[in-house]
């Protein structure tokens, strides 16, 4: 496929190793941001390419994983309600809440379907007026802007039975929030491609600036992210730490200023919950007031009682990089894609999943599975 | 600003107390039905080699013997319909039994309301389709079910085969050393339908792999290549069916990524919705195990045929744990596991 094989040439990218390799002089810890990020590095073995110092730890950029308990739980009950049809991506319908997922709900008569676009739920309201049409709006900067175009778009068409439920989180607090912390073991991060095309990384500026980390934007192929991960390297072994572009053919410094103003008008920045890891403050997006009438938690009137969470799963030390899938003790034995723990299990861009998936349960460990 | 230092964590998941749409991937959870549910209730040996179809001798002669229902939707879709996947589906798991097919059932299960028009549509491709794989539709059964209980038709079909291979087919008869062949292209079937269902447009039309593998296989069992196993790759995709066959025979399995056949519009649709071709439900593509001296003539005979035309090596059965084991583009492994259910776009 034109513009995907190149970038995943196995020539290419045993050259991009060998050269790390040859500019790498003592251990570093990098840590990639987005899910996707980590499912890539698993999928094709990007990690065993790498010189043994170099360690990739993997970060929170799993929407899925991070949409909180409480999200989930509300998403449940509108979900059950008769008169609601209930719009997902796919990858929402299998995560835990208090009470069993979406699919579970869907099997007990529950009218939830998957859809592909956010404006695909919007013309399933214009579809069917009697009902009350619900997206359940999840994700990073990357889906914010089409959410925000589905709202603007209901807007316009007068829709009364149209409304999203907001579960949005913005990349750069958790990125702060993970340097402040006293177990941060982050010396370099590949910056999400995807979240810096819609945003651009002027912003990253001052994190790099404050935190004396370098901060490479990276794409997804496996070229993409050998040359991140040796830009970062780079930086780290010239002992500079700045904000540099590996994905220039999708991001620019200033980013998608279209997408950031329908944003901007439909989204105002607001504290927020992480699964697994609690609130950080400013990291989330909720909808402006002239748009609350879309937000199905006001329409709904919810209040959900979270059932507390029990400690056995480590979902929240994998999502801040503290440890990796396989150190926690429940990985590929109580915690499985069928019975998961974590949503960093159950979501395809977990990095639970990532590892239980291409390197298998850890009665694999020691031959191809090998966990380095 | 600091993270909260307490390990909070979600909740598990309650063990499913009813029947989700995964239940039916062909992945882990279809599986676990299947072994925890099925097998212990009606079980026997027969039923437990979980092949394709079932070999019982009556009268001396072995017969194959297999059922299956198609619940597709849309009912029409590029490359197929529901009547032609329910004949080539059971003709295909005939086929994979080492048979040649002789006779299909058809039961029919119509929802009120069905368009006469569209039935005597879907009537002509079942006919049509029979014809094309050399079967004789020689039973049925109709059943009308009310508005809304139904997606318009369901169609299960059973069928009967003579075994035509003298050994035995299946997962049990792989041995280490035995080539691993495949047909073709992958995932085709299974973009297609997606693509149809959701109203996907991508720029170039993918259409469904669905026909008949009799013609192949039949051909490599003539020229006397030895065949220890036929697996043809619907639910669960190429991935699923490795993974079952690695472990029925007990053996390791090792794949090249790279030579796995995926046309660039199949490609372009998986990378776009997150989904991986290994995967992808496919209706007119199978794998061969035979015994290595035999593997170049075999190839050879798969690409005589239209339907295997693109037939490549995909790799090996090694002694091993049994688990399948990938080497991908970059030189480096990784391990093939079954799906959990159906694959799920994902978010971005």
């Amino acid at each position: 496929m034109k513009f995907v094989q190149e970038f995943r040439e196995g020539s290419a990218a045993r050259r991009y190793a060998r050269a790390i390799a040859a500019i790498t002089t003592r251990p570093w810890t990098l840590m990639e941001v987005c899910g996707g990020q980590t499912h890539a590095i698993l999928r094709f073995g990007i990690d065993r390419l790498l010189p043994p110092e170099i360690t990739l730890i993997h970060g929170p950029g799993c929407p899925v994983c991070v949409t909180p308990l409480e999200l989930i739980d509300k998403a449940l009950a509108i979900a059950r309600r008769p008169e609601v049809v209930f719009c997902s991506f796919g990858d929402m319908l299998r995560v835990p809440g208090s009470s069993g997922d979406l699919q579970g709900v869907k099997a007990l008569g529950g009218d939830v379907r998957v859809v592909y676009s956010p404006l695909d739920a919007v013309a399933l309201a214009q579809r069917l007026p009697e009902r009350e049409v619900v997206f359940f709006a999840v994700g990073f900067e990357t889906t914010a802007p089409a959410n925000a175009m589905a709202v603007l778009r209901a807007r316009s068409l007068g829709l009364r039975n149209f409304s999203i439920l907001v579960a949005h989180v913005l990349v750069p607090p958790a990125m702060e929030a993970i340097l402040a912390s006293p177990r941060c073991r982050v010396q370099g991060f590949l910056a999400a491609g995807h979240v810096c095309t819609v945003t651009g990384y002027a912003g990253y500026d001052r994190l790099a600036r404050t935190y004396r980390v370098p901060i490479v934007v990276t794409g997804f192929e496996p070229l993409d992210l050998l040359q991140g991960i040796y830009m970062c390297v780079r930086q780290l072994e010239e002992g500079r730490a700045e904000v540099e572009n590996q994905y220039a053919r999708s991001v620019r410094r200033e980013g998608n200023t279209e997408a950031q103003r329908v944003m901007a008008e439909v989204f105002e920045v607001s504290d927020r919950q992480w699964r697994g890891i609690g609130e950080i403050p400013q990291s989330g997006l909720a909808l402006r007031a002239p748009y609350r009438m879309f937000d199905a938690e006001r329409r709904f009137g919810l209040t959900v009682r979270c059932a507390a969470e029990p400690a056995e799963c480590i979902a929240g030390l994998v999502l801040q990089g503290v440890h990796t899938p396989p150190e926690c003790p429940a990985f590929g034995t109580r915690c499985t894609p069928e019975t998961p723990l974590g949503a960093p299990m159950v979501s395809a861009e977990g990095a639970c999943a990532a590892y239980y998936r291409f390197r298998g349960p850890p009665e694999g460990r020691g031959r191809d599975g090998d966990y380095r | 600003m600091a993270i909260i230092d307490e390990i909070t964590c979600p909740l598990p998941a309650p063990a499913a107390s009813q029947v989700i749409l995964a239940h039916g991937g062909g992945g882990r959870l279809m599986h676990r039905l299947i072994e925890h549910l099925i097998l212990p209730a009606v079980g026997n040996p027969i039923l437990a080699a979980l092949h394709d179809g079932a070999v019982v001798e009556v009268g001396g002669t072995r017969l194959a013997f297999t059922t299956d229902s198609y619940v597709v939707r849309p009912l029409k879709f590029p490359g197929g319909d529901i009547a032609r996947l329910a004949v080539n589906g059971t003709v295909n798991d005939l086929a994979m039994c080492g048979a040649r097919p002789l006779v299909l059932s058809a039961g029919l299960i119509l929802e009120e309301g069905l368009g006469m028009d569209l039935l005597g549509e879907l009537m002509q491709s079942l006919g049509r389709a029979a014809a094309e794989a050399g079967v004789v539709i020689v039973t049925g059964d109709t059943k009308v079910v009310d508005r809304g209980k139904g997606d318009g038709i369901f169609i299960n079909t059973a069928g009967i085969g003579i075994v035509e291979a003298s050994d035995p087919i299946g997962p049990s008869s792989v041995r280490p050393g035995d080539v691993v062949l495949l047909s073709g292209d992958i995932g085709r079937h299974g973009i297609a339908i997606m693509a149809s269902r959701e109203g996907l447009a991508f720029e170039t039309a993918v259409e469904s792999d669905c026909a008949p593998l009799t013609g192949p296989v039949l051909h490599l069992l003539q020229e006397g290549v030895r065949v220890h196993c036929l697996r043809d790759l619907t639910r669960g995709g190429l991935g699923a069916a490795l993974v079952e066959i690695a472990r029925g025979a007990g053996q390791r399995i090792e794949i090249d990524e790279a030579a796995i056949p995926v046309r660039p519009e199949v490609q372009a649709a998986c990378e776009l919705l997150g989904l991986d071709p290994l995967y992808v439900a496919n209706e007119g593509r199978f794998i061969a195990f035979v015994e290595p001296q035999d593997a170049d003539r075999a190839l050879g005979l798969l690409r005589t045929h239209a339907v295997s035309a693109d037939a490549v090596v995909l790799g090996r059965v090694v002694t091993g744990v049994p688990e399948v084991v990938a080497t991908g583009v970059l030189g480096t492994t990784r391990v093939i596991d079954l799906p959990s259910g159906e694959q799920l776009p994902r978010i971005c």
